[in-house]
């Protein structure tokens, strides 16, 4: 492995920051409004990646699976919170927060704990500096198939009431009457990792990827890691999503095969 | 056979008691926004509600959902589709008699091609009507049937009612029309106040 590692300055990053400046500049001139949110969300990222990264090299420094179980968890909770967020239809009494959580932390944990144990194998294998990142990067992008699958099976349900109340009536079973929706769903939640996995190389070069090449690793190298990493985010975005449209569509009818929409808030 | 109702409670409904027995045609008419359709789906189960309803004295919690829908079967007023074509909405029932069916209503079998967004008011109406009859419910209830229908096709509905009431179904119709009530009807009970009356016999 060639390390031709260039160590960035703050002075770089303020260079770069100039590009916000003018994007703001642009914002303001053609009054777009946008400079604010802007500014704030830049603002964020700053902070936020400063914090993790203080927190990251503490947590290095310590190896201690209690520090690194807590962080994961902290993470997973995090998550679940942003899933919830995003749901523009939420169920009573806590359900949709607890749904999205417990798909994310299953499925968090079931494929993190897959990679660090066969693929990656460090020694020991929770060390925080492989079970973090992994974590991280496999939350990010379950995260999205988990929020947009709930949000679409609620929609869709909503909207197809009438239609699936006629074939409750007629006497289909629950599940075949949402069968449809759920598969909808399905397709919705884990679309972006598809298209991720087929325009990767082409069209992308994926973060994760460039990250690695920009700090010295043999293209190669980061190539398998970043199939590896792919696989690992396709593998949690499907269990995850399926585990959180199946909770939901379960939440939204009961045993005696109704929909339950006035379980919505 | 009969449908037993007993103290069935839904919302601002009931506690109300009746029953529906074979070949019973009973209309049930009452102010717009008080509640007959909430009855039909309670009783049909589609939404929560209490109550001891039996089937020839079998309950309906010692069944499941879908079993108890296929005897006591509703057809809402407005009707649903899940499918693009009308054929797969009839799936599970015999092509003859759905053939049959369609022909006493004044339709062809070409209408199982059609699509669903092309259908009027009164084919989809007849449409619900049939696919739910194919299944030969014990209780077919149905949410003011002939609404979207012209006199000629209202008529035909009318008269295919009478003749499955006569095969031994008993049926629930909601209408607003005081004449259908006391031409269709074998009973006539109103919902008001969330209680039900019974008409004396005509």
């Amino acid at each position: 492995m060639s390390s031709v590692y260039i160590q960035l300055s703050y002075f770089d990053l303020m260079m770069a920051s100039i590009l916000l400046l003018l994007a703001g500049g642009l914002s303001i001139g053609l009054k777009l409004g946008l400079e604010k949110m802007l500014g704030i969300a830049a603002l964020r990222t700053v902070v936020q990646l400063s914090l993790i990264g203080l927190v990251l090299k503490l947590l290095f420094q310590t190896t201690s699976p209690w520090w690194t179980l807590l962080a994961a968890v902290f993470m997973m909770g995090f998550a679940g919170r942003e899933a919830m967020a995003r749901q523009t239809l939420k169920l009573r009494g806590g359900w949709s927060l607890g749904i999205a959580t417990l798909s994310l932390m299953l499925a968090g944990t079931v494929v993190t704990t897959l990679a660090l144990t066969t693929a990656i194998r460090p020694e020991p294998w929770y060390d925080p500096r492989f079970a973090i990142p992994l974590l991280g990067m496999v939350l990010g992008n379950t995260l999205n198939g988990v929020a947009v699958g709930m949000d679409r099976l609620s929609a869709t349900l909503k909207r197809e009431k009438i239609a699936i109340e006629a074939r409750l009536a007629l006497g289909h079973a629950r599940r075949d009457a949402v069968r449809p929706y759920v598969r909808e769903a399905m397709r919705a939640g884990v679309m972006h990792i598809i298209n991720a996995m087929s325009a990767a190389g082409l069209i992308s070069i994926p973060g994760m990827m460039t990250g690695q090449i920009l700090a010295g690793v043999d293209p190669t190298q980061a190539v398998k890691y970043q199939i590896l990493i792919m696989f690992l985010i396709a593998g949690s975005t499907s269990l995850g999503a399926l585990t959180a449209i199946l909770a939901l569509s379960n939440r939204l009818s009961d045993d005696r095969d109704r929909l339950r929409l006035d379980r919505f808030r | 056979m009969i449908l037993s109702i007993r103290h069935l409670k839904r919302l601002t409904i009931g506690p109300l008691d009746f029953e529906v027995a074979a070949g019973d045609i009973v209309a049930l008419t009452g102010p717009s926004g008080v509640g007959k359709s909430l009855l039909l789906r309670a009783i049909a189960d589609l939404d929560v509600n209490e109550g001891q309803l039996t089937l020839n004295g079998e309950a309906r919690e010692s069944m499941a959902a879908p079993d108890w829908r296929k005897q006591v079967m509703y057809v809402p007023a407005y009707s649903g589709w899940w499918a693009d074509l009308v054929e797969p909405h009839f799936e599970g029932a015999e092509r003859s008699v759905v053939v049959d069916t369609l022909h006493r209503l004044g339709l062809e079998s070409t209408a199982l091609s059609w699509e669903v967004t092309n259908l009027s008011t009164g084919e989809r109406q007849r449409l619900s009507f049939a696919r739910a009859v194919v299944h030969n419910p014990k209780i077919l209830m149905l949410d003011e049937p002939t609404s979207g229908l012209d006199p000629d096709n209202a008529h035909k509905m009318e008269k295919l009612i009478e003749q499955y009431a006569q095969g031994g179904m008993g049926i629930v119709f909601v209408t607003h029309d005081a004449a259908q009530a006391a031409r269709l009807g074998t009973r006539h009970i109103r919902l008001e106040g969330g209680q039900l009356t019974e008409a004396s016999a005509p």
